[in-house]
């Protein structure tokens, strides 16, 4: 278990205030010019050794990213977007930052930005976390008082500027195009890759796009050194990480835990456990709802970390860990997720705009058991010509539930299906 | 999200208040001067509070002019994000997540209680005309599940029975303070398993 | 150059090239429904999903990925094949399969390629889709349950048009193309969406279940609704034209053609001249036949001196007629004759000063553009789009004296009266110092500024000011004129204008209004001024029962543009080959034959039987004519009258681009069109 002199997020569950004064309290804004000192490269070299893996999902090399953002500034400013439209179901960690945690993100965004030779930040914060974003402006509007950001921003000579933008409900704006694109003043539609925002981001200028707690941890790492970061967890995966555990367990709750934690360790020490008991677990889907679930067999043993759930064909996403006992419909729990998606689609391109809906009334019937047998594979098919044919990932994210369903879960949807089957010919043999 | 549908009969002409005026000015500096498109949802936000909770054809037209976007791109916009209402809602505008954390954890429970109350369902009006109730998707506060968000207020940790409470709290005009319903934050119910030296709060057992 | 393999074939193709071209390069066919070569990139259809190595292991949209050396690409793997079926499969599975009752049927992308690409049966047992009507005024009929959402039409208005009136309502599965609260698009090019929609949600209502595709037979020719000279097609069936379809000209019109050009067809069928017809003694016109028609004429003819004797010749009149006409003038010794029945003072001295000298498709090789006495987007809405084409591109300072509209791109404005011409020598004024700075300005006169007492002094003033601003110099012409009559270029280029002692076209209605002329031959002339010839004997030779037959003593039947293989000009001094789609209606006759067949009448036998030895005459005696489709720039010369500039206002010369001739008056469709922009502009007020 993570020590406590480890964990980034002291006040992540709001126990202390959040004013800058509280925050300084806890380490924030400390030594922040001299990290900016260190200089651009220096900052992002450190963030590499770190090992750091950006925490929206994808887990791709934080410092990697920020190097491949130009290394002058030439027509174009540069610019930070930090995604904080915190949408995929079973996720609820960049919340508890930015409402408890808002200054870690404001100085983050200044470190980061200014590592990209940035001078400005803008924090796209899902619009429905209206009293969040108030916090957090509140914060921000602190930070500019205390000369933390603005002109000379903690006496470093860099001007920096933070904004806050709000969202209006669209999951797709999660998607980093999408979300530059909304920011823009535009339908949040994924734009075409490449180019990529490093190159033509916002305002076709060069952007990199970041998730809240990937900026949010950066200050810590860079006081407190990469080795202490990449000490934690295990190669390519280390540091802490916010989980959320949701859904069948008797305390659900966020917990900053080390890297590669086993996902049994994670629910039986924070959340209480699964109600009933472990042997009453049916399946877990560990990181966010595009994670293909995981049965109670390998949630015995599995790690919780990129290339661990990678193997098991599954993957750490979001780190939002939703649990299902054994009185879970799961046929109906993965159906509620491809109705998500169907909803969310932004309904450009054609596999996605389609496929999410045909795949859903498919899961619809299923759930009854109103199917032939051979259209499960069907189905499983469909999730096939979705996946890796569309614009941005929301296709694979859509498909990949359903078809870990399908793989974990085939006899149960048979089973439905006959039952189905074998109640309809004694309704008829009844009314004959 | 269900079909675009532009309400024609309670349309009314909308200008933005004085206030807004300034607030808009604030929201224009955000942004580069010559991208002053991107305040195209900041400014239906605001005029959808200023308008009563939802965007005429004449709020629309109002912040495009504001913005110097077209109406159909601003109409585009309005009907493509799940926050603008382009038809009236009521005062208390619920929100109900039925995304998977919030079903497993009894979403069906508070849609129970909601019809019990007010006899409304997803997509209805109550015949007051002071509730709308909108089924959305995951709004982000899973280990707090199930949430109701009512106007701009997340309402957690709720049951049945709770629901009935906030929904009363609600008909009475003094609404309930929003929030978890059990008195928490992230944190596990029963007391924290981690953190344990920063005082104030007790520890699990 | 990049070198890259397409199906194993190893090509080179230029920097900037997406894969989707290459593939085309090497002919390797790659099916598509959003790409379009005319708009932006959306990337959304996923039908032109290639594999590309190296790359990830999915298939990539060919559309939008740029080539780069050493790719390797498949166009027709196990991957691709497998993608191109999936993405198939979703786009019929909410389409409604009507292609029996589909008037794309039969030349539908979706139809055709779901036959190349797709399966055989549906596994789709969901319920359909099903999209509510839109409307989208008199030209589009609308079907949006088969939209396919590629956005085509979105674009085309966005980007092309440069209208804001549709877009995409909703998201996901419940997207809807529509226009701004269901009205109709405010584009004079907004049928042009109908060519762009892959599938039969958006299909041409004026036509609606008049014909299937193979039934029709295609003619190649020229439109004359203005003087662009668009290149169409023409659908007929029997003997009728059913529709007009855009020609790809890359030099005229792109792949675009105005509503007017597709839609005022249908007035080729009403207030058809189609037999000859005389005024009997009771003042009213009467059936008649070619011989006593001919009589009457030489009768009128015979009485009066030459010098009494005037002919015009309308908008819409093809080369060889005029030719023919003023031949038999010539013999017969007549110096009152013109073609510029509007009073512009033009074409009289240097073919320079009367064409679009730098070319259409020259305007996106300016730097600046200064457009005076014209509404080009109502006059010539696809040389509009051109000039907005060049505007997209950016830096291109646009100003205008003349008219203030809407033209779709922004500009400086610089005024309305034509004093403000004088303004643009100050070296304080504005636009001075862009067109001053610019290396290729461009200057389009519109014949608002000519149509008036000082056009030519105006005409002078602009031929300076181009040669000072460098509009003219070595290797650049950027001196245009913007015809609006499709036959003036061509009339000008025979010249059908009077000679020293002749009188002019506004000579020639003010003298006959004032019973100073005795007898005129009026060859398509549909102006308001004719109607002040009531004095003297007239004959109208033409095709419509317009205004011209209506003040007719004779009237002479004669042939439409889709009537008739003529020659046209357009306004940038192209001659360009209009073919025969349909025969005249009744006793019609195409009208050089008319001429023809009169001159033989008289005993004044022109040098000529038949088309062919028409037109060798013609080219003998303008070689520039026989050069189809191309452009021989003319020497620039000293045209216009030196004169001090009066005051007045430029207006456009067209107020309603739906009724320009007698062909759109005539159309009930047009008359449709104008009615849907009325209500409008009440609803407006």
């Amino acid at each position: 278990m993570l020590d406590d002199k480890d964990r980034i997020f002291t006040n992540i569950y709001g126990w202390k205030g959040t004013d800058v004064k509280s925050a300084q309290a806890r380490g924030d804004w400390h030594g922040t010019k001299e990290i900016l000192k260190l200089g651009h490269d220096k900052i992002i070299e450190i963030i590499k050794e770190s090992g750091l893996r950006g925490r929206g999902g994808a887990g791709f090399p934080s410092g990697l990213k920020w190097s491949f953002m130009p290394k002058e500034i030439k027509d174009r400013p540069h610019y930070l977007v930090v995604n904080a439209d915190e949408s995929e179901p079973g996720t609820c960690k960049d919340r508890d930052i930015i409402r408890h945690e808002p200054h870690k993100l404001i100085e983050g965004c200044l470190l980061a930005g200014y590592a990209m030779r940035s001078h400005c930040a803008y924090i796209y914060i899902r619009g429905e976390f209206y009293n969040e974003a108030l916090v957090l402006q509140k914060a921000i509007d602190e930070a500019y008082e205390n000369n933390l950001i603005g002109k000379n921003a903690s006496g470093s000579g860099w001007s920096f500027d933070v904004f806050l933008h709000r969202g209006a409900g669209a999951y797709i704006c999660g998607e980093e195009t999408a979300l530059l694109e909304s920011l823009e003043g535009k339908k949040g539609q994924p734009r075409l890759k490449p180019p990529f925002p490093a190159g033509v981001g916002l305002y076709g200028c060069p952007t990199t796009v970041n998730n809240v707690e990937t900026i949010a941890v950066a200050p810590t790492i860079l006081k407190r050194g990469a080795k202490w970061f990449s000490g934690l967890g295990r190669e390519n995966n280390t540091g802490s990480k916010l989980f959320c555990i949701s859904g069948h367990v008797n305390q659900p709750c966020n917990v900053e835990e080390e890297m590669g934690i086993p996902l049994r360790e994670l629910i039986e020490k924070h959340a209480g456990g699964v109600v009933g008991g472990w042997s009453n677990l049916l399946a877990v889907i560990p990181g966010g709802s595009s994670t293909p679930l995981l049965t109670k067999n390998v949630c015995d043993t599995i790690l919780m970390d990129f290339d661990s759930l990678k193997n098991a064909g599954t993957g750490l996403g979001t780190a939002g860990v939703i649990v299902m006992d054994k009185s879970t419909d799961v046929i109906k729990a993965i159906t509620k997720l491809s109705h998500f998606y169907k909803h969310e689609s932004c309904g450009q391109c054609t596999p996605c705009r389609e496929g999410t809906g045909w795949m859903w009334r498919m899961m619809e019937r299923l759930v009854l058991g109103d199917a032939e047998l051979e259209e499960i594979d069907v189905l499983l098919q469909v999730t096939k010509q979705v996946e890796g044919h569309t614009i941005c990932a929301l296709g694979d994210a859509a498909a990949w539930p359903i078809q870990g369903l399908i793989k974990n879960f085939r006899p149960l949807i048979e089973e439905r299906i006959n039952n189905y089957k074998n109640n309809l010919s004694i309704k008829t043999k009844v009314a004959e | 999200m269900s079909k675009t549908y532009i309400n024609t009969n309670d349309q009314f002409h909308f200008s933005f208040s004085t206030k807004a005026e300034k607030t808009i000015e604030n929201i224009l500096s955000k942004y580069p001067p010559q991208r002053k498109i991107s305040a195209v949802m900041p400014l239906l936000d605001l005029a959808q509070r200023e308008a009563g909770g939802w965007l005429p054809i004449s709020a629309l037209e109002a912040v495009a002019d504001k913005v110097g976007l077209a109406y159909m791109r601003v109409l585009e916009i309005a009907s493509f994000y799940t926050m603008y209402n382009l038809s009236p809602v009521g005062k208390w505008h619920l929100q109900i997540c039925g995304t998977t954390p919030c079903w497993l954890k009894g979403s069906d429970d508070i849609l129970n209680a909601i019809f019990d109350t007010l006899q409304i369902k997803p997509n209805e009006t109550s015949k007051t005309g002071d509730f709308t109730l909108t089924p959305v998707e995951c709004l982000g506060a899973c280990v707090n599940a199930p949430i109701l968000q009512v106007n701009d207020d997340f309402y957690e940790d709720l049951d049945y029975e709770s629901t009935k409470k906030l929904l009363e709290s609600l008909l009475k005009n003094k609404p309930l303070k929003f929030g978890s319903s059990i008195g928490r934050k992230s944190e596990p119910e029963t007391g924290t398993t981690v953190l344990l030296k920063v005082k104030g709060k007790k520890n699990a057992g | 150059m990049i070198k890259l393999t397409v199906d194993e074939k190893e090509i080179e193709v230029e920097e900037g090239c997406t894969v989707l071209q290459a593939c085309e390069i090497a002919g390797a066919e790659v099916p598509r429904f959003c790409y379009h070569d005319r708009l932006s990139i959306a990337g959304n259809c996923r039908m032109c999903l290639v594999e590309v190595k190296p790359g990830p292991p999915k298939p990539q949209a060919s559309c939008a990925l740029p080539a780069s050396n050493g790719q390797i690409i498949s166009t027709n793997s196990k991957m691709v094949k497998d993608a191109r079926k999936g993405v198939m499969e979703f786009l019929l599975i909410n389409h409604p399969l009507d292609c029996p009752i589909c008037d794309q049927g039969g030349e539908c992308d979706l139809q055709d390629q779901a036959m190349s690409f797709g399966a055989s049966k549906t596994r789709y047992i969901e319920n359909k889709r099903a999209v509510e009507e839109k409307s989208m005024g008199p030209l589009i009929k609308t079907n949006m349950t088969r939209c396919i959402h590629c956005t085509r039409c979105v674009r085309f208005s966005t980007e092309v048009a440069g209208v804001n009136d549709l877009g995409a309502l909703g998201r996901g599965e419940n997207m809807e193309i529509t226009t701004y609260l269901e009205k109709s698009i405010e584009s004079e090019l907004s049928a042009c969406v109908i060519d762009l929609c892959p599938v039969g949600a958006l299909t041409s209502k004026p036509y609606a279940f008049n014909a299937r595709p193979w039934e029709l037979t295609h003619i190649e020719t020229i439109d004359v609704m203005d003087g662009v000279g668009s290149n169409i097609r023409v659908d007929t069936r029997g003997n009728q034209v059913l529709r007009v379809l855009p020609r790809l000209n890359e030099e005229v019109n792109e792949e675009w053609i105005s509503d007017k050009t597709r839609y005022a067809i249908d007035g080729l069928k009403n207030q058809r001249l189609d037999r000859p017809y005389i005024r009997n003694k009771h003042g009213a016109l009467e059936p008649s036949d070619w011989d006593t028609a001919f009589n009457k004429i030489k009768d009128g003819l015979s009485k009066v001196p030459t010098n009494k004797v005037a002919s015009l010749v309308g908008d819409l009149v093809d080369v060889e007629s005029v030719f023919s006409l003023k031949l038999l003038l010539n013999k017969l010794g007549v110096e009152n004759l013109d073609c510029r029945i509007d009073g512009a003072e033009i074409g009289q001295d240097g073919r320079s000063g009367y064409i679009f000298n730098s070319g259409i498709s020259g305007i996106e090789n300016a730097d600046a553009l200064l457009i005076i006495g014209s509404n080009p987007r109502i006059e010539a809405p696809v040389l509009n789009a051109r000039i907005r084409k060049r505007y997209l591109k950016g830096n291109f300072p646009i100003g205008i004296i003349g008219p203030k509209s809407n033209l779709t791109y922004p500009y400086q404005y610089l005024g309305s009266n034509s004093l403000d011409i004088e303004k643009l020598k100050n070296k304080s004024n504005s636009f001075h110092k862009i067109l001053l700075k610019a290396e290729n300005p461009m200057i389009i006169v519109g014949m608002g500024a000519l149509v008036n007492d000082f056009g030519s002094i105006v005409l002078n003033f602009l031929r300076e000011l181009s040669e000072f601003f460098g509009v003219v110099q070595k290797g650049w012409n950027g001196f245009n004129v913007l015809q609006t009559a499709a036959g003036r270029t061509g009339a000008l280029d025979i010249g059908f204008t009077p000679s020293k002692k002749g009188l002019n076209a506004k000579t020639i209605f003010s003298e006959g209004e004032k019973g100073n002329l005795s007898f005129v031959w009026l060859l398509g002339v549909d102006s308001k001024d004719v109607l002040k010839l009531k004095k003297p004997f007239v004959v109208y030779q033409g095709h419509h029962g317009d205004v011209g037959a209506h003040i007719a003593d004779v009237i002479l039947p004669g042939a439409a543009y889709t009537e008739k293989s003529a020659t046209y000009v357009n306004t940038e001094g192209r001659p360009q080959l209009a073919r025969q789609a349909t025969y005249p209606p009744g006793e019609a006759k195409e009208d050089w034959k008319i001429i023809r067949a009169f001159s033989e009448y008289i005993n004044n036998k022109l040098p000529f039987d038949d088309l062919d030895g028409l037109r060798n005459k013609l080219y003998e005696d303008f070689p520039h004519l026989s050069f189809i489709d191309e452009i021989k720039k003319p020497r620039w010369s000293k045209f216009g009258t030196k004169g001090k500039l009066k005051s007045f206002e430029l207006n456009s010369t067209i107020n309603n681009f739906y009724m320009t001739c007698s062909i759109s008056r005539s159309s009930e469709t047009m008359a449709m069109c104008v009615d849907q922009l009325n209500r409008k502009k009440l609803v407006a007020e």
